[in-house]
């Protein structure tokens, strides 16, 4: 069987690598980045996750076929999650009266308009599409 | 002989390895087919826990200072052992196949069990964490407890959690099991450097439960460690 057999030293060095990252991504936890902590972590897993398809999982080295299955595994789930949040972040834009995306807009499109949150202000629905 | 392909490779090797199934023309093509069932199956398991973090991500996005709390009740040290250990696990099933590769079978044997140590270690912590949730009434449900106004937001959090670490734990518990077959084939000598295709689709299967935790740890215990929203 025709196989690529990596020498032990890659399977070392990346082992280091995910080490290194690890402790990269548990110091960045701590320094408080704002809004930007959500994506460097996810950025960080994303690396750690590359690393271990490519070199442990051998993508790097396998067929063209492996490499569009895996390609297309990852495309889906971009699209499950884009599209998905493109709704769900943008439903509060037209819909709510303060142009809140707030979990209590939300929770007022959902339910019944007169639980939850106040009344609408007259005339706020006008900016609502039809 | 209704193939002609396979009439004339037997006619030319005499046999055929024990392993080969006829309906392929050689064990590299068995071996690209098998892979490709195994990465076709892994991209479900993607699509599986993809939906739950994405669960996760706009019930954080809802709830970000009950996220925030519940982060804070995760011990990270535990959750950092965790991690070491996984990546640790994913390096020793590298090393495993490896051996398989080239025909080390004793070492095959040995990087298979410390594997498979590693993931009941990996058990073992996620045990003493879940113990922990029980005792204060953190888990989800009609004795669910938790001071302040945040608390029933909270308990979202914690049941993506449980929902998440459980589902991941299941495929920790499967990959032990399964990396005990493979092990007890091992120590019978079934692998060869020709065929080692558990070997290799166990390994898959146990780095994909890695990078499910790789995203898990940051996502649960980390991200919203420095914020303090309350």
């Amino acid at each position: 069987m025709s196989g690529h057999i990596s020498p032990k030293s890659t399977y070392i060095t990346i082992f280091g690598a995910l080490m290194v990252c690890t402790i990269l991504t548990v110091l960045a936890a701590f320094i408080n980045l704002g809004n930007l902590n959500f994506p460097v972590a996810i950025t960080i897993a994303v690396f750690k996750a590359t690393l271990v398809v490519l070199f442990f999982m051998h993508v790097k080295y396998g067929s063209k076929l492996t490499k569009l299955i895996v390609g297309v595994a990852f495309f889906f789930l971009g699209i499950m999650l884009s599209l998905t949040m493109a709704d769900y972040l943008s439903r509060g834009w037209y819909t709510a009266a303060r142009g809140s995306t707030a979990a209590g807009a939300i929770v007022n499109i959902s339910g019944p308009l007169t639980t939850g949150n106040p009344p609408l202000e007259p005339g706020a629905q006008n900016t609502s599409p039809k | 002989m209704p193939n002609g392909t396979i009439a004339a490779h037997e006619e030319h090797h005499g046999h055929h390895h024990p392993a080969l199934q006829h309906h392929f023309q050689d064990l590299d093509q068995q071996h690209e087919a098998a892979t490709l069932g195994m990465w076709l199956f892994l991209v479900t398991e993607v699509m599986f826990f993809g939906g739950l973090i994405l669960a996760y991500t706009l019930y954080r996005i809802w709830y970000p200072a009950a996220w925030a709390i519940g982060s804070e009740e995760l011990n990270i040290y535990l959750g950092g052992f965790n991690t070491i250990v996984l990546i640790g696990s994913s390096l020793t099933m590298a090393l495993a196949v490896r051996s398989a590769q080239t025909g080390a079978q004793r070492a095959t044997v040995g990087w298979l069990i410390f594997t498979i140590v590693l993931g009941l270690t990996f058990l073992v912590v996620k045990f003493f964490e879940y113990k922990e949730k029980f005792e204060l009434h953190h888990v989800p449900g009609p004795n669910f407890q938790f001071e302040g106004p945040q608390s029933p937001h909270v308990q979202i959090f914690f049941s993506l959690y449980f929902a998440l670490t459980g589902v991941h734990a299941l495929h920790m518990i499967i990959g032990v099991g399964l990396m005990s077959t493979i092990t007890f084939m091992a120590y019978r000598k079934r692998f060869t450097p020709e065929w080692y295709t558990p070997v290799e689709l166990g390994g898959l299967y146990w780095h994909f439960v890695d990078i499910v935790w790789i995203f898990l740890f940051p996502l649960l215990y980390l991200v919203d460690r420095s914020h303090h929203i309350v």
